[in-house]
């Protein structure tokens, strides 16, 4: 077997997934590293939004990009399901963000009217729903909801199907899937990379870092900064019942098959991953606040897992300046980015280039010093 | 399909329920499960995703796929709950009811 390769991804869920499908689908020999099940592996504990509504408030262009990869998805679908035969059950009917006061109402409208003024940011149409407007779309709500904002750009998928299938794909065209190979270490000899990896070395022209929260550590070793902070996210799992819901929410859905989502959490826990019913609990209360009728349907589990999150909550894409040829991407979209990582982004990475589009995602921003 | 073992046969008294509306005596002491199968009600319901029949299997409370309505509650564990006199057991078809979206809507 060839331990040589024209890219070596390391991190095998859903972002380094997409770019190593991205990079075989123009024509490169990639090797994709995978750590195995001891890795914290956000892809597995996602909740499945592609979403776009709300995001970029600080950086324009996140907002621009978080558009393009939601525009772009129909074709990822597409490609998958011809080159895969899996169905990722892609839904892109809009998604509502629903307000159970007057106050959340009207800081939501605030927000996303600031956002979408922004210098630089490509304009969408959000609309504003009372309780009646509401009700008329989405049966069911309860009497404390006060009303919702839309955007027709929102969606959902199954993000399991979704890693599995950018798998197939990319072992399709010829990539090489490598688990069980956490990276040891990363050195470039003569201008190519050898990556250490299960006491195995693999030789690369490139290197994509796609560790997600270990990329804080693995950037350092070719010259990139990458400070991520696991921010832990927790989801409730109800029974399946009959579909009543056709629309995803910023914080609950309904899967195709019939499942109910509720998720949303956003907690600084460090590395630990459990679940606690203080969260939980909340969650669950603002669920049944919005329908009340789910009050008994039942709970079927709970997870937890770590978002891979940067200081400012934006991407960082960037190319080492001293180090050329190795990349480092990462994000906490890693369902929303997907298809603008497989069509826009790999196809930079493969050119050696990511050009001034994607400048506004390097790490540089986060260097600002701070004032006396 | 299923006997008793001669050993469990005597002693315990029958206790009346319903499947489906149609009655049935049922044995004190069993479960909503056992009970199914005593009655030669091998599958008790439909999964949600694909419309598989699925019947009693494990009997302890693992697999999940003796979920009955009982007493109008869906998604029961047959294999966890005794039967009790008067009782109303329902196969169920595909995915429970949250609520009816058009009734609401109205």
């Amino acid at each position: 077997m060839s331990r040589d390769y024209d890219i070596a991804v390391i991190g095998g869920g859903l972002v380094g997934g997409a770019i190593a499908y991205g990079l075989a689908r123009v024509g490169r020999r990639v090797a994709l590293l995978d750590e195995g099940d001891v890795a914290y592996r956000a892809s597995r504990g996602n909740f499945g939004l592609v979403w776009v509504q709300g995001k970029g408030l600080g950086l324009a262009p996140y907002g621009n990009w978080t558009q393009r990869a939601a525009r772009l998805w129909p074709d990822l679908a597409r490609a998958l399901r011809e080159e895969t035969d899996t169905d990722i059950s892609l839904e892109q009917p809009g998604g509502f963000h629903v307000c159970l006061s007057d106050a959340e109402m009207d800081n939501r409208v605030a927000s996303l009217t600031k956002l979408v003024g922004q210098a630089g940011f490509e304009r969408y149409a959000f609309e504003v729903l009372d309780r009646a407007a509401l009700a008329a779309r989405v049966p069911g709500i309860g009497p404390e909801v006060v009303g919702a904002t839309y955007c027709a750009l929102d969606g959902h998928l199954n993000p399991l199907r979704l890693l599995r299938a950018l798998h197939a794909a990319f072992i399709k065209r010829g990539g090489a899937y490598l688990p069980m190979q956490k990276v040891e270490g990363i050195a470039r000899r003569s201008g190519r990379f050898v990556v250490d990896a299960a006491g195995e070395q693999i030789g690369a022209a490139q290197v994509v870092l796609t560790a997600g929260l270990g990329n804080a550590t693995l950037a350092l070793q070719v010259g990139l900064h990458a400070p991520v902070r696991p921010q832990r996210g927790q989801i409730i799992v109800l029974e399946r019942v009959q579909r009543f819901l056709d629309y995803p929410m910023s914080t609950l859905r309904q899967t195709d098959e019939g499942t109910v989502l509720i998720g949303d959490s956003q907690e600084e826990a460090g590395f630990d991953e459990s679940v606690g019913t203080a969260i939980t609990a909340t969650q669950a209360l603002r669920a049944t606040r919005i329908f009340p009728r789910l009050l008994d349907v039942r709970v079927n589990r709970t997870w937890a897992a770590l978002r891979v999150m940067s200081p400012d909550g934006f991407p960082i894409y960037e190319q080492s300046a001293t180090q050329p040829g190795a990349f480092v991407v990462t994000c906490h979209s890693g369902v929303t980015l997907a298809s603008a990582h497989v069509f826009d982004l790999a196809p930079r990475i493969a050119a050696g280039e990511l050009g001034p589009e994607m400048k506004p995602f390097s790490a540089e921003r986060l260097n600002v010093q701070k004032a006396a | 399909m299923f006997k008793r073992l001669p050993e469990a046969q005597p002693g315990s008294s029958s206790v009346p329920v319903t499947i489906d509306g149609r009655p049935f005596a049922a044995r004190d002491g069993d479960s909503v499960a056992a009970t199914l199968l005593a009655a030669g009600v091998p599958a008790c319901r439909t999964t949600p995703v694909s419309g598989a029949l699925r019947g009693p299997f494990c009997m302890m409370g693992v697999c999940f796929d003796c979920l009955v309505t009982i007493d109008g509650q869906p998604n029961k564990q047959g294999c966890l709950v005794p039967v009790r006199a008067g009782m109303r057991i329902e196969r169920q078809s595909g995915a429970r009811i949250a609520f009816d979206a058009a009734q609401e809507r109205s």
